[in-house]
C-alpha cells in the first residue's frame, strides 16, 4: 500500500485551476521528485498536503487514512513533515529552539503544566532538548546552536527547516525546492542528505525542485506537472526522455537533463 | 551566555532584596507608590505576554483592568467577602472574558485587532455605568482599605506593599515557567510565523485564545489588586488613556521580556509625576520628550539595554562568555 495517495485532487483561485485531477502514489521508502515548470502547481499541491489549502476536489489519503477532513495543526503528528519554498523559520528564536518547535507535536504539555513546572514537565522539557540536539548533530548544525535562526548563510537556515521537520520524527517529508540559492557543493552535499534521510532515518520524501540534476540523481520516481495537470510520471531515465515533458519544459526536443543549473 | 545568566541571577536577587526593604526606609506615600508600580507590573506583564511574546496588539488591557477591579470591589461591597479571596477570582473572570475576547479576535490581525481592543476599552467605562445597582454607576464604589493582619507589625501601606510584592512574585514565576517550555516557544512561534508553526502541529486558534486568556488574568489580577489598595473604584479612572499607558508600558519596558514590566511600570508611575514637578504648565509634554528620548536611545526598551550591557559584562569578566 503507498504511504501517500493523491486521488483526483483539483484546486481552483477564482478563475484560475491551479490543480486539475492530479493523482498519484508515493511509495514507503522512496524518494518521490515533484517537478514542473514555473506555475505548474507544485506548491499548491504542498500547501493541500499541509492542510493551507483546501481542495475543490479531490481525496488525500496518507497511510490509509483521509487527510483532508483534519485541520492544519493535526498534519504534523499524522507523521507528515516540510518545509517552505521560501524560509519560513522563527527569526526570533535561536536555531536549536526552533528545532525544538519541530517537537511540539510529540509532546503534551500544557499551560497549566508549564506554568506549574511539574515534574513530568521538566523531563519532557529535557527529553525535547535532547531530541533536537541529536538532530543539529545530525545535520551539522550544532556550531549555529545557540544563534537566532536569522542572519546566517541561506543554505545553512535551509538545513535549519529540514532539521525541525525531521525532530517531529515524520514518515513522510515534503522538501519545498531545498536547492535553491546553493551552490555546486552543496546541492551535492544536498543529495547525500537527502539519502541518508530516506536510507538511515527511513523517511519517505515528496521532493519539488527546479534543480534537475538533484531531482534525476536522487529520485526513485518523477512526477511531473504542467499547468496544474499531471503529464508523466515513472524513474527519471523515462521521464526524461518523455517528449510531454520536454515541450513542457523547453517547448523543443531537447532532452531535459540538459536543463541542470 | 552562562555568566550572563549568572549576572542576571545576582540582579533578581539584590532587586528581591532591594524590594523588600523598601517600604521600611520609605513614608507611607512613597509605600503606596511602588504598590502601585507593583500593581502596573502585573498588568505589564499580562499585556507583554499578549502583545511582546504572541504578536497580538491589545490597545484595550484597561478594560481587563477595570472588570478585575469591579469584580473585586463588587464582591466586597455586596457580599463581604474577604478581599484575599476576591483576587484569584477576580483572575478567573479575566482569564474567561479574554478567552471569550481571544476567539473573535483570532479573525483580526494587526491594526485590526488593536482598533477591536481600542473598541473594548471605549465600552467598558460605560458599560460599568449602565448597571449602576451593582457598580455605583459614575460615582463608583468606596471601600475601605484593609489593614495588616494581626501579628504583623505593619502599618496598612507598608501590608499592601507587601501582599503586592507576594503577588507579583507568584505570577512571575509563573510566567517565566510557562514562557521557557514548551508552550513559550509555541506562543513565540506564533508571533515569529503563524503558517510554519501550525506546520509544526501548534494549534494557533487555542493557543492565541488562551494566551489572551491568560494576559486578561494578569492585568485583571493588577485591577483587582489596586481596587483593594486605593479603596476606590469609578468608571472613569479606567478609560482609553490606562489602555494606552499600559502599551507604553511594554514598550519603554521592552517587549517579550519579563522583566521590562517592572522597568516599563517605573515609568508609566514615576515619569508623569517628574514631568509634574519639570513643568506645572505642560507636564505632557516634558512626558512626551521623556518618552521620545526612550524610545531613540533605548529601542529595544530599557530591559533590552540592560540585557546589551549584561552581556558586556559577562564578557569582559568571564573571558569565556560563550556567543551573546
Amino acid at each position: 500500500m503507498p504511504i501517500l495517495s493523491v486521488r483526483d485532487l483539483t484546486v481552483r483561485f477564482g478563475g484560475i485551476i491551479a490543480l486539475d485531477s492530479v493523482s498519484f502514489d508515493v511509495d514507503e521508502g522512496q524518494i518521490v521528485g515533484l517537478i514542473g515548470p514555473n506555475g505548474a502547481g507544485k506548491t499548491t499541491l504542498f500547501n493541500c498536503l499541509s492542510r493551507l489549502y483546501t481542495p475543490a476536489r479531490g481525496e488525500v489519503l496518507f497511510d490509509g487514512r483521509a487527510l483532508l477532513e483534519r485541520p492544519a495543526h493535526r498534519i504534523a503528528e499524522l507523521g507528515i513533515g516540510r518545509t517552505f519554498q521560501n524560509l519560513a523559520l522563527f527569526p526570533t528564536l535561536s536555531v536549536l529552539q526552533n528545532v525544538m518547535v519541530g517537537v511540539h507535536c510529540r509532546t503534551r504539555s500544557d499551560f497549566l503544566s508549564n506554568a506549574l513546572r511539574l515534574g513530568w514537565v521538566a523531563r519532557e522539557e529535557a527529553a525535547i532538548r535532547a531530541r533536537a540536539t541529536e538532530i543539529l548533530a545530525f545535520l551539522d548544525l550544532e556550531d549555529v546552536a545557540h544563534h537566532p535562526a536569522a542572519g546566517l548563510p541561506f543554505g545553512t537556515l535551509k538545513r535549519v527547516e529540514l532539521a525541525r521537520a525531521l525532530a517531529a520524527s515524520p514518515r513522510l517529508l515534503l522538501v519545498d525546492e531545498p536547492a535553491s540559492g546553493l551552490n555546486h557543493e552543496e546541492v551535492a552535499a544536498l543529495a547525500k542528505l537527502l539519502r541518508a534521510i530516506r536510507d538511515a532515518r527511513r523517511v519517505t520524501v515528496l521532493l519539488v525542485e527546479h534543480h534537475m540534476g538533484l531531482v534525476m540523481q536522487v529520485s526513485d520516481r518523477v512526477v511531473v506537472l504542467d499547468f496544474g495537470r499531471k503529464i508523466a510520471e515513472g524513474p527519471p531515465v523515462d521521464v526524461q526522455r518523455n517528449p510531454d515533458v520536454i515541450r513542457a519544459y523547453l517547448g523543443t526536443a531537447e532532452r531535459v537533463g540538459a536543463e541542470t543549473r | 551566555m552562562t555568566g550572563a545568566r549568572a549576572w542576571e541571577r545576582a540582579l533578581v536577587v539584590a532587586a528581591l532584596a532591594l524590594a523588600c526593604a523598601l517600604p521600611f526606609a520609605l513614608s507611607g506615600f512613597r509605600a503606596f507608590q511602588f504598590t502601585q508600580v507593583g500593581i502596573y507590573a502585573i498588568a505589564l506583564l499580562g499585556l507583554n505576554i499578549l502583545t511582546g511574546y504572541n504578536g497580538q496588539i491589545s490597545l484595550g488591557h484597561g478594560a481587563f483592568y477595570a472588570i478585575g477591579a469591579y469584580t473585586t470591589a463588587i464582591m466586597l461591597d455586596k457580599w463581604n467577602v474577604p478581599y484575599g479571596l476576591t483576587i484569584p477570582v477576580a483572575g478567573l473572570v479575566c482569564l474567561v472574558a479574554g478567552f471569550l475576547f481571544g476567539i473573535p479576535a483570532l479573525r483580526l490581525e494587526g491594526l485590526y485587532l488593536a482598533l477591536a481592543t481600542f473598541a473594548l476599552a471605549l465600552a467598558v467605562p460605560q458599560i460599568l455605568k449602565y448597571f449602576e445597582h451593582w457598580t455605583g454607576g459614575s460615582q463608583g464604589i468606596v471601600l475601605s482599605r484593609p489593614e495588616a493582619p494581626a501579628g504583623l507589625t505593619l502599618t496598612p501601606d507598608q501590608w499592601l506593599y507587601f501582599m503586592t510584592l507576594g503577588v507579583l512574585v507568584v505570577l512571575f514565576v509563573l510566567s517565566a515557567n510557562l514562557l521557557r517550555g514548551r508552550t513559550g516557544r509555541a506562543i513565540v512561534a506564533i508571533r515569529d510565523n503563524p503558517i510554519a508553526a501550525q506546520a509544526m502541529g501548534v494549534n494557533t486558534a487555542l493557543y492565541k485564545s488562551l494566551t489572551f486568556g491568560v494576559s486578561a488574568a494578569y492585568t485583571g489580577v493588577a485591577g483587582a489588586l489596586s481596587a483593594v489598595a486605593v479603596a476606590f473604584v469609578a468608571p472613569d479612572t479606567f478609560n482609553v488613556f490606562l489602555s494606552i499607558t499600559l502599551l507604553v508600558g511594554i514598550v519603554v519596558g521592552g517587549l517579550a521580556s519579563i522583566s521590562g514590566a517592572i522597568f516599563g511600570a517605573l515609568f508609566i508611575q514615576f515619569v508623569p509625576n517628574w514631568a509634574q514637578d519639570i513643568s506645572k504648565a505642560a507636564p505632557w509634554a516634558i512626558y512626551g520628550i521623556f518618552l521620545i528620548v526612550f524610545m531613540y536611545t533605548m529601542p529595544r526598551g530599557i530591559a533590552g539595554s540592560l540585557k546589551l550591557v549584561l552581556n558586556r559584562l559577562a564578557r569582559a569578566s568571564g573571558g569565556a562568555g560563550g556567543p551573546v
